[in-house]
């Protein structure tokens, strides 16, 4: 195909993203879960690249997992939704950041209800100023923070301490990125790449020194899903599902896995002890397994960020071995010690997977 | 190994890679029609056992392709040789031929 042509038609899957000033909302989930993540990108993007990124405490959860549980009905989620929204033109802002896919599938799909149904929306407006007072309001902007990091992605190579190189091979590592369902897949033309070739975290990774890992399964789910995790009885599928993709990629040994999702994340993670206690199946090397971490957390590792300050040490499997990869030095005695220097308890280990 | 009350589904991918490739050229030889079948349906839509019981020549031939020769034998095994779907086959395919060439080749091995 002829260069520029190819250009033309790889410009229709980007996506616009403000350089500056956003109204940032966090995620219910992964404070619970990688809760150093967010802390990672408001310094990230505040005190090392400059960026005015404000949150205030009245913001709330966007009622996804509530919605996708089928236990709210849509007009509640879109008045929850509108007041975020509302709040975040209080505070004179017009880009909206959210830190969950499932939240920026939330958003988009609610924006593009109200667009086709605008009775619907001149309905969640009133319903606004009759629970909240407060004015209604839609951003200019909406995206997620992995947009934001892969738009700064270049600065944050920049000003790099580490490059995701491993330094007894002197050879680029091999990443595996997923990418949350609800980024692309509802509305492609809202991530970078659209849902056939999501660029968001590939384009960190390559910016940053690591090489991409192709392989069948790249674009299946993690499993999450919601109702599939929720109720016991349902756990198998989302294993299953995550046990497919692992036996998908293990031939391609990747070093590690990035997400842009908070719940791939944490499945990724935390299945594969569940796979190796079950089944006696490991996927790292040498009975380890596949570390599992954030966009956030790698932009973190990459400035020179300390991995306990970064949450590294509450990720089931264990990152030491990506840490002497990187040739990044950590202090294992601190490991489970908390901002005060208090002891934070290590977790009972695993028998089948090595930590 | 530790119990956690759920548990893998079996995996229903099919590794074409791994299929004994030597089954389907030696079926296909004894009976062209493993190649010519365009799985239209036509002889299960008109089997008489397949109203009592899991019977397809469609399927068999696919499950053959696939390398799931006792999901093949499976789906033929309350087959009549009545021939009805023989008479409807749009690729003039003897599929009466074609399951005793399976039969017979699967039961010899």
């Amino acid at each position: 195909m002829i260069y520029e042509g190819k250009q033309k038609i790889w410009s229709d899957y980007q996506k616009e993203i403000p350089d500056d000033h956003y109204y940032y909302v966090r995620s219910c989930i992964r404070q619970t879960f990688f809760p150093a993540s967010e802390a990672a990108l408001l310094n990230i993007t505040r005190n090392i690249l400059g960026r005015d990124v404000f949150e205030n405490e009245h913001h709330t959860t966007c009622g996804g997992i509530a919605y996708h549980s089928d236990t709210i009905p849509q007009e509640t989620i879109m008045t929850i939704v509108a007041r975020q929204f509302a709040l975040m033109k209080k505070h004179g802002y017009e880009n909206y950041v959210c830190s969950c896919i499932t939240s920026f599938g939330i958003y988009i799909e609610i924006l593009e209800t109200w667009r086709n149904f605008p009775e619907l929306e001149a309905k969640i407006a009133d319903n606004l100023k009759k629970t909240c007072n407060l004015e209604f309001a839609k951003p200019k902007f909406v995206v997620h923070t992995s947009d934001l990091i892969y738009k700064l992605r270049e600065e944050i190579a920049a000003k790099a301490k580490y490059k995701l190189v491993n330094v007894k091979t002197g050879q680029p590592l091999r990443v595996v990125e997923h990418i949350g369902c609800h980024y692309a897949k509802m509305f492609p033309s809202k991530g970078v790449g659209g849902a056939e070739y999501p660029y968001v975290l590939a384009g960190m990774i390559e910016s940053w020194g690591g090489e991409i890992v192709d392989y069948p399964e790249r674009r299946h789910c993690c499993g999450f899903g919601f109702r599939q995790y929720f109720i016991k009885a349902n756990r198998g599928y989302s294993l299953s599902n995550t046990h497919k993709k692992f036996e998908s990629m293990e031939p391609y040994e990747p070093d590690f896995i990035i997400t842009n999702c908070p719940g791939c994340a944490y499945f990724m993670d935390r299945w594969q002890y569940v796979i190796a206690e079950s089944q006696g199946k490991t996927y790292g090397e040498n009975g380890h397994g596949i570390p599992v971490l954030t966009y956030e957390e790698v932009a973190g590792l990459v400035l020179g960020f300390n991995p306990w300050d970064l949450g590294l040490q509450t990720h089931q499997v264990y990152v030491e071995p990506l840490l002497d990869k990187l040739g990044i030095p950590y202090e294992p005695a601190k490991k489970f010690l908390g901002a005060k220097g208090q002891d934070i308890g290590c977790p009972a280990l695993p028998s089948c997977l090595k930590v | 190994m530790m119990d956690f009350g759920f548990y893998l589904t079996p995996s229903s991918t099919i590794e074409l890679d791994k299929v004994d490739r030597k089954a389907v050229d030696d079926l296909a030889r004894a009976d062209s029609g493993f190649r010519t079948c365009i799985a239209c349906g036509s002889c299960t839509a008109s089997c008489t056992a397949g109203v009592f019981a899991e019977t397809s020549v469609r399927r068999a031939i696919l499950s053959v392709l696939n390398g799931r020769d006792e999901k093949a034998m499976d789906l033929l095994s309350s087959c009549m040789l009545c021939g009805k779907c023989m008479m409807v086959c749009p690729r003039g395919i003897n599929t009466r031929h074609l399951i005793l060439s399976l039969q017979k080749y699967y039961n010899g091995k």
